[in-house]
Formats: C-alpha cells, sequence, structure tokens
C-alpha cells in the first residue's frame, strides 16, 4: 500500500486558476465520453433539426413567403441555427439535473477540488456539442440550397453570435438544472418550443399580429437570427422597430446581459446547496 | 488517549419548521467505527451532510480531523472521503476509467491516480471487473467501486450514509468485509445505518440518534446489555394457550414478553441466551403448551428504541424506510 501525500491546496490566483482549468478538462472530458458512448442521445440530438429542415423547408416552406423577396429555405436556415442553439439548453439542464439527483454533484462538493472547475468542466463540454451539431447542420443547410454570401470573415462571425448565445444559455442551464429535477428537465421542450418560435426563426415578426410581433422582435433569439441573417446575406427582410434595425448590437448585449445575470445566480444556487 | 478524530458540538439543523438536528453531540476516536444508528428522518444524514462540509449547520461546530467544518471546509475536504445513500459513480465509465477520474479531481496527477485506481480494485475485489461500464455492475460492486472513490487519498475520516441499504445479504457482507480493510489502516469510519446488526459487526461505538439529538453512546456491548440483550421469540401452536405462555416467559426469563396474538408470538429480552432458551421450552412442555417455532435472536433497532425512547420510531419514518429499502 502505497503513502499518498495530499496534495497541496493551491494558494496562489496562477494556482488556483490552474486547478479550476485542469478540472474543468477532466469534467468536460467526461462528458464527451458519455456522448461517445451514447450515439444514441447525440443522434436524437442531431435527428431532430434536420428533420425540422425537411418539415419547414418542404412541407410548410412551399406555402411560405419570406418578407421582403427571398428563398424560404435560405431564410429557414439562420433559424434553425438558433433554435438549435436554444434547444441546447435541455442537454445542459439534463446532464446538471442527472448529477445532483444521483450524488454526483455531492461528490464533486465533498473534494478538494475547484468548485469553478465543474460548471467550467460543464461549459466546455457543451460549447464542444453545440460546434458539432452546427457543423452538422452548416452541411444539411449546403445540400438544401443555403449558402453564406457576404465572405467567411461574415460567416465566421455569424457562427461566433450563435455560440455567443449557446454560451449564456449555459448558465441559464446551470441554473436552472440546480432548481429542477431530471424528470422536469426532460420536459423542457415543452416551454421551448413557443420560446424558439415566437420569433424571427420560421416567419418574420412582421407578418404576426402587432403584439406577438413586438413579443418576437424583442426575443433575444431574433436578435441573433437577424443578425446572422445579416451577416450570411441570407434574406429576410428587418422589421422598423429598434430592435430589429439594431439586431447586431443586441446579438451581443442580450447574451452579455445573460450571463452578467445568470452566472451570479448560478454561483449562489451552488453555495446556497450548503443551506 | 490520541485526540479525537471528530468532533460535533451541539450541531442544529432546520428545514422549515422542521429541525433536523437539535443539539447533536458526538466524539470519534482515531481509528475507530462509529455506528450512527436511527430510523428514516432520525438526522442521519443532516448529521453526515453538514461533517462532510455539504451543508451548514445553523448553529453549534464541528471539527474533523482537527478542522473546522464551516471555517476551514477546504482542509477538511483534504481528510474526507464520502459514501452516500446512492452511489455516486459515473454509469457510463468503466471502474478504472471512474477511479482515475476522481483520482485526477484529487489531483494526485495521472500517473499516481492511475496507479492508485489499480490498487484500489484490486484491493475492493473489482479487478476483473475493472474495465467493464458501471451500468452493468450489480449493487454491490457499485457499493465497492463508490467505497474505492471515497477511499482515494487514503482519508482520515470515511463517511459512509447507510453503505448496505437495499443491498441484498451476500453484497452487504462484501461491503462490510470492505469496510474493515480501510479500518484495518487506520482510517476513522462514521457510518450511518438502520440495522443494528451492521452497526454491531463493524463499530467499536454505536450512538443511537432519534429527532435529532444522540440518545445513547456507547460500546456495542454495553448498549446491548442496556437494551435487554438477545430477543427470545416462541410462537405456540394454539393461539388459546398465548396467556399462560406468556406467563410462563415472564417467570423464567423475568422480563415482561411482547405478545402478537395474530401470529401466537410471544417476545422476550434475554441476558443468558442458551440457559434461558432451555429453561423456558423446559417450563413451557411441562405446561403442556405446545411450541411451534421458537428463535433467538439480536434486538432489532424498533427494540432498541423502544427501550431507550419509550416509543417505537414513528410509523411514518418507518414506512419512508421500506421506500428507501
Amino acid at each position: 500500500m502505497t503513502v499518498l501525500l495530499a496534495p497541496q491546496m493551491p494558494r496562489t490566483l496562477p494556482q488556483r486558476v490552474g486547478w479550476a482549468l485542469a478540472d474543468g478538462w477532466i469534467v468536460a472530458r467526461r462528458a464527451l465520453v458519455h456522448w461517445v458512448r451514447n450515439p444514441t442521445v447525440v443522434a436524437y440530438q442531431l435527428v431532430w433539426p434536420i428533420m425540422m429542415v425537411v418539415m419547414f423547408g418542404y412541407v410548410f416552406g412551399s406555402a411560405m413567403t419570406v418578407a421582403g423577396g427571398g428563398n424560404y429555405r435560405e431564410f429557414l436556415m439562420p433559424g434553425m441555427f438558433g433554435q438549435t442553439m436554444m434547444f441546447g439548453i435541455a442537454t445542459t439542464l439534463m446532464a446538471v439535473t442527472t448529477d445532483a439527483s444521483r450524488g454526483v454533484t455531492d461528490r464533486f462538493r465533498s473534494m478538494p477540488m475547484s468548485s469553478s472547475g465543474v460548471v467550467l468542466g460543464r461549459a466546455i463540454a457543451d460549447m464542444v456539442n453545440s460546434c458539432g451539431e452546427l457543423a452538422i447542420l452548416v452541411a444539411c443547410g449546403l445540400a438544401v440550397g443555403w449558402r453564406w454570401h457576404e465572405g467567411p470573415g461574415n460567416a465566421l462571425a455569424a457562427v461566433g453570435l450563435l455560440l455567443l448565445l449557446r454560451f449564456a444559455l449555459i448558465w441559464v442551464g446551470i441554473w436552472l438544472g440546480l432548481l429542477i429535477t431530471p424528470e422536469a428537465a426532460a420536459a423542457a421542450w415543452a416551454p421551448l418550443f413557443p420560446l424558439t418560435m415566437v420569433a424571427n426563426t420560421f416567419v418574420s415578426p412582421s407578418q404576426m399580429p402587432g403584439w406577438l410581433a413586438v413579443v418576437a422582435e424583442w426575443n433575444p433569439l431574433s436578435a441573433t437570427v437577424a443578425a446572422i441573417r445579416d451577416l450570411f446575406g441570407n434574406p429576410g427582410m428587418p422589421g422598423d422597430s429598434w430592435a430589429s434595425e439594431n439586431a447586431v448590437l443586441l446579438a451581443v448585449l442580450w447574451p452579455l446581459a445573460l450571463v452578467a445575470v445568470f452566472l451570479p445566480l448560478s454561483v449562489r444556487r451552488y453555495r446556497r446547496l450548503a443551506r | 488517549m490520541t485526540s479525537p478524530a471528530l468532533v460535533a458540538e451541539g450541531l442544529r439543523k432546520r428545514f422549515g419548521a422542521n429541525a433536523a438536528l437539535d443539539g447533536f453531540d458526538l466524539t470519534v476516536r482515531e481509528g475507530t467505527v462509529c455506528g450512527l444508528l436511527g430510523p428514516n428522518g432520525a438526522g442521519k444524514t443532516t448529521a453526515v451532510r453538514i461533517l462532510s462540509t455539504l451543508l451548514r449547520p445553523d448553529g453549534g461546530r464541528a471539527l474533523v480531523g482537527g478542522f473546522d467544518v464551516v471555517g476551514q471546509s477546504a482542509q477538511v475536504r483534504h481528510h474526507i472521503g464520502l459514501t452516500g445513500q446512492y452511489a455516486a459513480v459515473d454509469e457510463i465509465l468503466t471502474g478504472r476509467e471512474n477511479l482515475e477520474m476522481w483520482g485526477r479531481l484529487y489531483h494526485l496527477g495521472k500517473a499516481t491516480a492511475r496507479r492508485r485506481a489499480d490498487e484500489l480494485l484490486e484491493r475492493f475485489g473489482l479487478t476483473e471487473a475493472a474495465d467493464r461500464r458501471v451500468k452493468h455492475y450489480s449493487g454491490g460492486m457499485r457499493r465497492r467501486l463508490d467505497l474505492a472513490a471515497g477511499f482515494i487519498l487514503a482519508p482520515r475520516v470515511l463517511f459512509l450514509d447507510e453503505p448496505t441499504t437495499g443491498l441484498d445479504p451476500r453484497n452487504r457482507t462484501e461491503v462490510w468485509r470492505a469496510v474493515r480493510s480501510l479500518v484495518a489502516q487506520g482510517t476513522t469510519v462514521l457510518l450511518t445505518t438502520q440495522y443494528l446488526e451492521e452497526a454491531d459487526q463493524l463499530a467499536h461505538q454505536i450512538a443511537v440518534i432519534d429527532r435529532g439529538r444522540v440518545i445513547a453512546d456507547d460500546s456495542p456491548e454495553r448498549l446491548k446489555s442496556l437494551v435487554g440483550g438477545d430477543q427470545l421469540d416462541l410462537v405456540v401452536a394454539d393461539a388459546g394457550a398465548l396467556g399462560a405462555a406468556a406467563g410462563i416467559v415472564a417467570r423464567v426469563t423475568g422480563a415482561e414478553p411482547e405478545t402478537d396474538a395474530d401470529v401466537r408470538r410471544i417476545t422476550a429480552p434475554v441476558r443468558d441466551r442458551m440457559e434461558a432458551l432451555t429453561a423456558t421450552l423446559r417450563a413451557l412442555r411441562e405446561a403442556g403448551v405446545t411450541v411451534e417455532d421458537v428463535a433467538l435472536r439480536r434486538p432489532t433497532m424498533d427494540e432498541v428504541f423502544l427501550n431507550l425512547t419509550g416509543h417505537r420510531a414513528a410509523a411514518q419514518d418507518r414506512d419512508e424506510q421500506e421506500v428507501a429499502a
């Protein structure tokens, strides 16, 4: 039996950051291994948006007109990218609630590991997952005739905005996940549907009844989708409200605001587990 | 006498209107096993959660390994291991991957974590199953893996919250064997359980907890003699003879027996097991009472409770217990 020396606790700030990064990577790797070994979960996650593209692009799409003119599928794809980022919150929720209910969160908390490492790991894993999803969806878009028209720089900026939204939603997911059960997390689709559809994802708000159009235009998802339509050069006439005219600004501000609110809330909620 | 590994003084914790801990005091000596015995809802898990830094107490204080669980929680975490009521292991990873992951999270370094995982797999009898995913493990194997994870740093104090609840007898014995091997290394163990037998098997000290307080704290031998030693169960063939038989049992054992008319059973605490058994059976035969079944057994936790508190573990608690089991 070897005698183990408990590792020295980190004292300085760089040491602490080092621990958090090391822990974050190990926690993230665990989540990635989960996905690799549960390909059905990942497959379902990927089949879903592809099915939506087919349904909306071809089934409903034939009856759709794009406000301001243009191909509906070119209009649709940015909406699908945005919706997929929003639905990513269900992945975060499921992981956080499952760990909490199985005692894994308690084991993390009883260990001398960095608590920011736990959330950092979650964030890394979910971002990797979302990048994969986006890549598949982009390929799917290219297959149905969607293109970017404003050069690779703008296209990358659009991807950046999508990932920024996803990053912000991780904190909403962690906060909520520490409040609810895995059963409730499995029902997350129900509220996510209206949240992602009362937006400019599938139909331009200008074609909605007035009151609904206001809600849709101010939906954070609409800001991201309008901004990336602009950056990709896809059709979809922006409305004349302030929100529509400043979509890129809002697509940056909304996620930052979500992070500013939900990151501290998540940290507080994690600490309050000790109450 | 060495300094105590664990001291709790007047711990209090409330959840809404319910006082989960209400002046909890406990001292556990270094290198010993303390069994915290009580029904569900008595406060066992709350005590373990406070002592393992997962929960803050509302009042009182506790030192684990000499460190304050509130003010020095980071240091406490370096010296404890925790195995909760659920086997908190990752189902999708293999046994080896689990231990390596937890080892890395203890900052052992890659090579050390790997070596430590091998050692622990060997010691907990999991070497053969090491590369299988945990979801294919039996209940006992999961608990042993969970124990191994709690033991990665060879902690000074190990908390085991109902380590064998829901396990069959064979798996239970396996877990007990694993716990004994840890104690042999000098680890101090605080173990919560609903089974007197489990505490009796493993513990040097048994603390009985009721409504958030320790109501008895002694060696298993002393505690058992306090509650009247073993129990004698007799089932008589004829329900009509129950009253007469109970009278005979009372006379021979010198204790007031309990009778259960539905199953024609008489139960009495006995001190001298074999002497009481033979004397009672002889007296019953002489009186012409036919005995259908007889058993000598250790008291159940209910009986310990009844003896110590004068009340049975609340019915609602027993229901929860069944659900948990």
